[in-house]
């Protein structure tokens, strides 16, 4: 009984050994450990939970598109993973326009990957009638607002609500806007000559 | 009769005290907690930021139970409760007005801390739990801001969270983790909900307990920033310049309540939305994806960061650094107990130096404001001296460097500054 009493008193005022210190420093840094390692694993659902769905991922399908009632000059948009395709019909005048302003763009070129290989050309196109490329500001995302009538300072393009960058019709972005890179052109292949399927290029298939 | 009752009711309560603190809890906060007795005008608006919380909550709740947070149903259930539910409208135009008063409150409140150095010594954790309700806030705004569903909830959300992919590296799929989808979606749209009914309720909630219980624990600042605990009745213990706030101050912060709450209806019925700066016009246009409006511009109370994040120009290709001066800009007032090095905490005994630069500050602020509403090629365009740059977007990039410099050069000029001598006692 009174060895008990002594065991009990020793909990409150001994002074613990360093071995003792030493095994619980260790069992508190493995229990800690142990502990932070299951908070990892539950965090997995729940951050994983936030991720695009199957379902979102499912709606990335091409989609077709019939622009044989596109006129010269004209911009029609179609749908594709919810974003806005824009379609432009260019004409001569306005294609001639597009090599002249180089010097103000800032990557004429098209040195950054914003087309897939088939549309790195001067046109940024697989026709050079027909400009294709996705309608979102590659500032933060805005869809920019056509402004296709030229004036002496201006070739005709579009110009972003949101922050005031401008492109021109070939998406190309001009210096000086916020959008650091031209407009992204997705991935895209003509079926006929009047029917464009936007999502999947000839690559894709082979 | 009546003695007996009472007893019966004194009987309860010492039952109820003998299992919780609720005697002590009132006494410690309410009637036995001592306010200093110089408080003006500018204490009003910690308890009306109370007052406009419960609002949100009480109305939130009510605005829930016929809402749906639905990309295809959001819209029109909005529409619903404003024509068809039974005081839909009332309640839904005073949760938007509220948004907006808490703004106003919440801003006003930060000042009242900034001129009287209510930040300072002892209280800076008070002042960080505060900065913390205002960024929590902020979310709030935000996240509720997408559920109408309208053209300016859906692009202002699509530019908010496409801020996010400026960050190096992990941008890109941050942004479409915070989305849930390729695009601002159906997805974003219920989490959103999510975060805006529950998730930052909860955080906010419990920010504002520990901002209160810190404030007690320390007591209050007053407009002479003098400790008023420095000076005790000896037989009491009791600061000679304290009140208890009940019912002192309760009475006090009451007119305060019915001077804010005729403004707010006056709104909630005359101007719901505001000329457009509480509820913008285009809200009232259901949410296209393919079609941005011709000018965004976010709400209020968030156009002296948007006009900062404009003013900053892109390094090489990246918009990282506009998106690090805007989040600064928030988070700077978190730093003020530690920038500022006066001797003194209020502005009624600080230097001409001092006062300059606040008011430069405050003027920044409030054109930044004004600059964030409308386009940046408003004024048109400087002549090629300047190499046609907006006017507007060069007066905002002044603007922001002001109001980096308050801060920035904060421990300077605060150390520079002529004060004037600090009274031992409040004054009257």
């Amino acid at each position: 009984m009174s060895e008990n009493k002594i065991d009990n008193n020793c909990l409150s005022f001994c002074q613990p050994s360093e071995v003792d210190l030493q095994k619980r420093d260790f069992l508190v840094k493995a229990t800690a450990a142990t502990g932070a390692v299951g908070v990892a694993a539950v965090a997995v659902p729940f951050v994983g939970s936030m991720l695009p769905s199957e379902r979102a991922k499912a709606a990335g399908a091409p989609v077709e598109v019939d622009i044989s009632k596109l006129k010269p000059g004209e911009k029609m948009t179609a749908e594709w993973r919810g974003q806005p395709v824009w379609i432009v019909r260019r004409t001569p005048e306005m294609l001639a326009k597009l090599v002249k302003h180089d010097d103000q763009l800032s990557d004429p070129n098209l040195e950054v990957p914003q087309q897939p290989e088939y549309c790195k050309n001067k046109d940024r196109s697989i026709k050079p009638e027909f400009a294709v490329m996705l309608g979102t500001c590659t500032h933060l995302g805005c869809s920019p607002n056509d402004n296709f009538v030229a004036t002496a300072e201006w070739d005709g393009g579009f110009v972003c609500p949101c922050h005031g960058s401008k492109f021109d019709l070939s998406g190309r972005v001009f210096k000086g806007s916020p959008a650091p890179k031209n407009l992204l052109i997705p991935p895209h292949q003509y079926l006929t000559d009047t029917t464009l399927l936007i999502g999947e290029d000839k690559k894709a298939e082979a | 009769m009546a003695t007996n009752k009472k007893t019966i009711a004194a009987g309860v309560l010492d039952w109820v005290d003998a299992r919780f603190p609720l005697t002590s809890t009132i006494k410690g906060h309410l009637t036995e907690y001592y306010a200093p007795k110089n408080f003006n005008f500018w204490y009003f608006f910690g308890s009306l930021a109370l007052l406009v919380l419960v609002l949100q909550i009480v109305t939130g709740i009510f605005l829930t139970m016929n809402y749906k947070p639905d990309a295809e149903l959001a819209f029109a259930s909005v529409e619903y409760i404003m024509r068809d539910v039974f005081g839909g409208n009332i309640i839904r135009y005073m949760h938007s007005t509220g948004a907006s008063m808490f703004f106003v409150v919440v801003y006003l409140h930060m000042f009242r801390g900034i001129i009287y150095g209510s930040y300072r010594t002892p209280r800076e954790l008070i002042w960080l739990f505060g900065v913390g309700i205002f960024l929590v806030l902020m979310g709030e705004a935000f996240f509720g801001y997408l559920l109408p569903w309208g053209q300016m909830s859906y692009w202002g959300a699509q530019v908010i969270v496409n801020l996010f992919s400026t960050v190096p590296f992990i941008g890109p799929d941050l942004s479409e983790w915070l989305r849930g989808d390729y695009l601002v979606s159906d997805a974003t749209l219920n989490r959103f909900f999510a975060f805006h009914v529950i998730a930052l309720p909860l955080v906010l909630l419990g920010l504002v307990a520990v901002h209160i219980v810190a404030l007690h624990e320390v007591g209050s600042n007053n407009p002479d920033g003098v400790e008023i605990k420095a000076t005790k009745d000896k037989a009491t213990g009791i600061p000679l310049d304290g009140i208890p706030f009940h019912p002192y101050y309760s009475v006090k912060d009451l007119v305060g309540v019915v001077a804010f709450l005729m403004v707010f209806f006056a709104i909630v019925f005359f101007m719901p939305e505001m000329g457009g700066y509480f509820l913008e016009a285009n809200n009232f246009v259901p949410a296209d994806p393919l079609k941005t409006p011709a000018h965004i511009a976010p709400v209020w109370y968030f156009t002296p960061y948007y006009s900062i994040l404009r003013a900053v120009p892109p390094i090489g290709i990246s918009q990282f650094p506009g998106v690090v001066a805007m989040g600064l800009s928030v988070v700077a007032f978190a730093f003020l107990p530690w920038l500022d090095k006066s001797p003194v905490k209020s502005i009624r005994y600080r230097g001409k130096l001092y006062k300059r630069w606040l008011a430069a500050f405050v003027v920044s602020f409030v054109i930044l404001g004004y600059l964030g509403t409308v386009p940046g090629d408003i004024w048109g365009q400087f002549g090629p001296w300047l190499g046609r740059a907006d006017r507007a977007t060069v007066l905002a990039r002044i603007c922001s460097v002001v109001y980096f410099a308050f801060f920035a050069l904060m421990p300077w000029y605060t150390k520079k500054d002529q004060t004037k001598p600090v009274p031992e006692r409040v004054t009257y």
